[in-house]
Parts: C-alpha cells; sequence; structure tokens
C-alpha cells in the first residue's frame, strides 16, 4: 500500500493529543519541524508524520525507510529529553488500543518478514495531560531543546 | 432486567475483589467484585474513575470550530465525533439537508471509519481471545501471537485498518484533525485520481472481509453452547435506521425493541432524543446511565453498537453483509441475539458491509461534485446523532447570539452501554468467579466480557510506561488479603 517513490527515506513519527496539555508535544513538535522544512532544505530526505497514538497500521508508514525517529510526550524520562535506541519489542502495550513505538517496528518485523530500519525514541519530559488545558511552560522549555536538538542532526537523525 | 447485584444489602461484610485497569480496553477502568463469606458474588461494578470533562472542555468555542474541535475527546474515534458535531452545527446553520456531493462523502468518510475501528478491535484486541482461548498464556495471547500463528489473518487485519484509514485521508483531507465535514457541508470533494486510488485496493479488502466473517463464524460454532452463553444477558436494544428499516449507521430514525423484540418505540426523529432517554448518576462511577424513560430506571438500559444494530434493523442494502444478517438471526430463532460474544460475529458482518458500501460509493459521480454547502437561517440550537463504531453517539449543542457554544451535550456509545457492561461483568462473576483463589483465567473472563463492548472510557492520552494491571482482593474490613500485579512487560507477580 505505501509506495516507495512516494517515500522519503527517513521518517519523523510524532503523536499525541494538541488538546490534552502536554501531551500535545508530539504534535508540536511536528508542526515545528513541518515549519522548518518548509523553510529550509534541511529535511529534505525526511518524512514527518503525525498522529492522536500510535496504532497497528503504522507499521506500514515504516515500510521503504532507512531510519525512524519517533518523537512522543514522557513522564518517566528526565528533562528536557531522552534519546534511546529502539528494539523490537512485544510488550504488553499490544493490548490496548494505543502502542508503543517497540510494539509497532515488532509488528513491522512480523508482517513483512524482515527487520525493522533502525529506530530512535525522542522522549520529551510532560508534566500534565488535562483535556483542554495549555501545554506547560517547563513542557515548552523542553520542546524548543529538543526541537534545537533534532534540526542540529538535520537529516542525519541515523547518527542518533 | 432488574440485577440483585449491583447493590449488596451489607457490602460491609463482604470480601472486595478490585481488578485495575482493564486492558485493552480505552482509558482506565476498574471492576470491584464483593464476596460474601460463602465466596459467592454479591456485587459487581465497573467503575469509571476518570472524569472526562467534555462538555466544560467544549462550552465558550464557536460553533463553527465544533467538527474540529471535538475530534480531540476521543484518539479512537475522532470520526465519529468530527461527523455527529458536523450533523449538529447543520442544524444550527439551517441546512436542513445536504447536497449529495455532501451527504455521500461523509458516508463515505464514516464506512471508513466503522471500518478501520472494527478491524481494530477484531483482529487486535478480541482474536486472541477468540482464537486461543481465555485460559491461553496471555503473552501469547495478543496481535503477535496471532501473527505467530496466523501470519496472513494478521496481516489482513493491519491492511483493512490502514485501508479504512485511507479512506479517512482522502474524505478528510488529512490523516489527523482533517476539516472534511463543516457546517452545513464539506469542505472538499474528491478528484477522480483519489477516487482511483481507493478503487484499486476495493475488490481485495472485500475479500478480506468476508473471510473475516467466515472466521468469526467458524469460532463462534466451535464452542456454540459455550459462546451462546458467555456473559449473555435479556437486554434492551437500541439504534438508529433508515425509514425503510434498512441498516443505517449515518442517518436515521432511532428504533428501540425490548428483549423480545417487540418495539419501545421506532422511527423517532433523533433531535426529540430527550423525550425518551434520560440518564440517572450513581455515586460509584463518573460515567452516567441512560435509560428509556418509558420503561424506567430499573429495566430501562439498554444496548447499542454492532449486536444492537444487527438486531435491530429489518435488512442490509448491500448483498454480502444481508446474507450473513440472515444467518445471523437464525440462532436467535425469532428473538433477538442476545449472546454478548455476538458482539464480535455482528461487528465483522458491518465491517462486510461497510467494505460493499465503500465499493458502491466510490462508483458514484456525486463524489466529484462541486456543490459543497447549504445554509439557511440561523438556529439557536443543533442536535447531531450518528452509529458511531461502539454505537450511538448524541451531540447537542446550545449557542448565544455570537454563535458561542453555551451549552453542550453529549451522550457517548460507551455510556449508554454502561448498565449492560455491568450486567455482563455480574453474569460472567456470578457464573465463574466463584470464590476459588484469584487467577488469570478467571480475571480474564471478566475482560472478555467487557471487550466484547469495545468500549472507549477516555481520551487520546498515553504516557508511555502506565499500563499495569492490578488486582488487589480485601476482606470486608477493607484490609488486603491477596494481590496480583500485571507490569507493562506482561508479567504478573503475586505481591502479597
Amino acid at each position: 500500500m505505501t509506495d516507495p517513490q512516494a517515500c522519503a527515506p527517513k521518517l519523523i513519527f510524532t503523536w499525541g493529543n494538541p488538546s490534552r496539555g502536554d501531551d500535545a508535544l508530539g504534535p508540536a513538535m511536528f508542526d515545528l519541524l513541518e515549519n522548518h522544512k518548509l523553510k529550509t532544505s534541511k529535511l529534505d530526505e525526511v518524512d514527518l508524520l503525525t498522529d492522536f497514538q500510535l496504532q497497528i497500521e503504522h507499521a506500514v508508514d515504516l515500510e521503504h525507510r532507512e531510519c525512524v525517529l519517533f518523537v512522543d510526550a514522557g513522564v518517566s524520562c528526565s528533562a528536557p529529553f531522552e534519546v534511546r535506541r529502539l528494539e523490537a519489542e512485544r510488550d504488553d502495550s499490544f493490548t490496548t488500543h494505543a502502542m508503543s513505538p517497540a510494539a509497532v517496528l515488532a509488528v513491522y518485523r512480523q508482517i513483512s518478514q524482515h527487520e525493522p530500519p533502525p529506530a530512535y525514541l525522542l522522549t520529551i519530559r510532560a508534566y500534565a495531560f488535562g483535556l483542554g488545558r495549555a501545554m506547560s511552560e517547563p513542557a515548552k522549555e523542553n520542546l524548543q531543546k529538543a526541537y534545537k536538538f533534532i534540526i542540529k542532526q538535520g537529516s542525519g537523525i541515523e547518527t542518533l | 432486567m432488574p440485577s440483585t447485584l449491583e447493590t449488596a444489602k451489607n457490602p460491609q461484610q463482604l470480601e472486595r475483589i478490585v481488578i485495575e485497569p482493564l486492558t485493552r480496553v480505552e482509558g482506565h477502568g476498574k471492576v470491584t467484585l464483593l464476596q460474601d463469606a460463602n465466596h459467592n458474588i454479591r456485587q459487581a461494578r465497573l467503575h469509571i474513575t476518570e472524569f472526562r470533562g467534555f462538555e466544560k472542555f467544549i462550552q465558550g468555542r464557536p460553533y463553527w470550530e465544533l467538527p474540529v474541535l471535538v475530534q480531540r475527546l476521543c484518539g479512537i474515534c475522532p470520526v465519529s465525533h468530527h461527523l455527529a458535531a458536523a450533523k449538529a452545527t447543520d442544524m444550527i446553520v439551517g441546512a436542513s439537508e445536504l447536497t449529495p456531493t455532501a451527504e455521500k462523502i461523509r458516508r463515505l468518510m464514516h464506512f471508513g471509519q466503522t471500518l478501520q475501528s472494527h478491524a481494530l478491535h477484531f483482529f487486535h484486541l478480541c482474536s486472541p481471545d477468540l482464537l486461543f482461548g481465555f485460559d491461553d498464556d496471555v503473552r501469547h495471547r495478543n496481535i503477535v501471537g496471532v501473527i505467530e500463528d496466523s501470519p496472513e489473518i494478521a496481516k489482513q487485519g493491519v491492511l483493512l485498518r490502514k485501508y479504512g484509514q485511507e479512506v479517512i485521508r482522502v474524505t478528510s483531507g488529512k490523516r489527523i484533525h482533517g476539516t472534511g465535514a463543516i457546517p452545513g457541508g464539506i469542505n472538499k470533494s474528491l478528484s477522480t485520481s483519489e477516487i482511483h486510488y481507493l478503487q484499486k485496493d476495493i475488490a481485495q479488502i472485500i475479500g478480506w472481509a468476508q473471510e473475516a466473517v467466515e472466521l468469526v463464524k467458524k469460532i463462534f460454532f466451535e464452542h456454540y453452547d459455550y459462546h451462546l452463553a458467555f456473559a449473555s444477558i435479556d437486554s434492551n436494544m437500541m439504534s438508529v435506521v433508515g425509514a425503510d428499516g434498512a441498516f443505517e449507521l449515518y442517518d436515521g430514525g432511532l428504533r428501540a425493541r425490548d428483549y423480545q423484540g417487540k418495539p419501545i418505540f421506532d422511527h423517532i426523529d433523533y433531535r426529540n432524543y430527550n423525550d425518551y432517554i434520560r440518564e440517572s448518576v450513581k455515586n460509584w462511577s463518573y460515567m452516567k446511565f441512560p435509560f428509556i424513560t418509558s420503561i424506567g430506571q430499573e429495566n430501562g438500559w439498554y444496548r447499542v453498537g454492532p449486536l444492537a444494530r444487527v438486531n435491530n434493523c429489518d435488512f442490509f442494502p448491500t448483498p454480502l453483509a444481508e446474507t450473513q444478517r440472515k444467518e445471523f438471526m437464525a440462532i436467535g430463532d425469532g428473538l433477538p441475539v442476545q449472546s454478548t460474544l455476538a458482539f464480535h460475529w455482528a461487528r465483522l458482518i458491518e465491517l462486510l458491509h461497510c467494505t460493499e458500501a465503500i465499493a458502491e460509493l466510490l462508483c458514484d459521480s456525486d463524489l466529484i461534485g462541486k456543490d459543497l454547502r447549504n445554509k439557511g437561517e440561523l438556529q439557536c440550537c443543533g442536535t447531531g446523532v450518528i452509529e458511531a463504531p461502539r454505537g450511538t453517539l448524541f451531540h447537542h449543542y446550545e449557542i448565544d447570539d455570537q454563535g458561542i457554544v453555551e451549552k453542550a451535550s453529549l451522550i457517548v456509545s460507551t455510556t449508554n452501554n454502561n448498565q449492560a457492561m455491568n450486567e455482563s461483568i455480574r453474569k460472567v462473576a456470578n457464573q465463574y468467579l466463584d470464590g476459588n483463589q484469584l487467577s488469570e483465567a478467571l480475571l480474564n473472563q471478566v475482560e472478555v466480557a467487557i471487550r466484547a463492548y469495545d468500549p472507549c472510557l477516555s481520551c487520546a492520552t498515553h504516557a508511555i510506561g502506565k499500563m499495569p494491571m492490578e488486582i488487589n482482593l480485601l476482606n470486608d474490613q477493607n484490609e488486603l488479603i491477596d494481590r496480583l500485579e500485571k507490569r507493562v512487560t506482561g508479567q504478573i507477580n503475586r505481591t502479597f
């Protein structure tokens, strides 16, 4: 279903609900990067995608990629953000309506019968998730630091 | 229909079992079971402990923002909220009917939404239970287990879901937060290339949908008596139907039938739903308990969703789904099918119908029409009702003279099924949790009963690392006497 000609070799995938406080960190990062991509050519080799949450069909978005960076909000990481290499893993998020990025990689491996592309998770420290709440000030600061970090990498996200 | 288990006479003398949160259920719920000294279940409740705050979120916003705004209420069914709000705002802008292009594109979007939602639920959330049995290792009983044992089935599930998402993307203009539906119509029609893009795979999609229905039937009939009896409850059922009694997801009148299939009301204008449905409040749950007014609070609760829709309609307007409906209804032998696990079968008949309906619509030249929007005189309120994947969804708004929302009332599908889920839990608890020591297999029976309804208990907050399941057993003095904890890794420990 994915046309290889239409795919950039690298993918940055963000997720979250823009109207749930700091859960908006993922989509806010998407907006920043999309804006940056429009103004410069530094992310030409990168596709940007965003969604409310990760699900099984996102395994299809990993097809024909050389590298993937997932970006999300999290409460259990250090501020301002953490980056780690992901391995495909069948964790318990398989049993919910929202999956972890490692679980999406595992689905990719199972349905495609080959290893997923190298993937990283950048988790931006979040603090509150109330419906209708604005993003918190500390989260905004963390977002900016994470954004600068990604921009500094440019298209070289595989070097993370 | 009335239950003796919801409120026990002497709860302080009972033993309490708490299960939280539920896996494979959106949001966090908690089940409390109270046992007496003889280990009989005396009280069973599904608690909803999160206050959703939807109405407050909406109040103060201009009505024209509603179709986009409400998508953020729920990461699972944003399109359902999008379309229900769009229908309500149609009323507000005085658009008594839509242009053919607008209505057909909205319907197409809704079929895509229902297709992807049902595909996720069957292939990802419930098929492991059905394929492997409830006593199977929980680490195996998930989508990866399905993939390992039946890779083609699992792949079809992913691609069916993906196809539904593509229908949404094409009709709404964006992958998420689309502006497809606007007050009085739609924002864009389809291009010929977009139609060809969706047509390319639809024959395959219909084929997979047919195979999925055959699979769920095979599973159901393999343990027929068990599936028929599991969590089965006699309930009223409510859904939207077409003017000719046809199965409907997007628009029609409200129909309610009792547990024997006799009419309670029929072809009710949904704008008057308040005359027929009320909500009661209970002090142990944030989720309200709707009931049919004419029957009353005790016996007036009902079920919505696939089981109710397939039971309630007179026919499906597409041939493959209609053939399947007849076979489904035959097991009721003239009465409604009340088996809770039959939700899964009904859900896949609907999925098949969605694929057929999408194929039909993609051949309709109105999809490329340019007449996108109607409007009339501005009204002070609007009501939109649709059949969301999980059941009937009500949106009602009242605005001031500046167009700002003063009042918002929503009854979401899961709320409509609230009492029914409690009843199913009680049935299962009474049948299986009879005082033996807590076990994963027994507790999973309760979860399986709840999952059949595919409840959506909250919205899209999803901080990583927050999905353990904890089961507490307390005595009549509220003292902890046993605890099972399921960690995010899937490991289960007895921690008491």
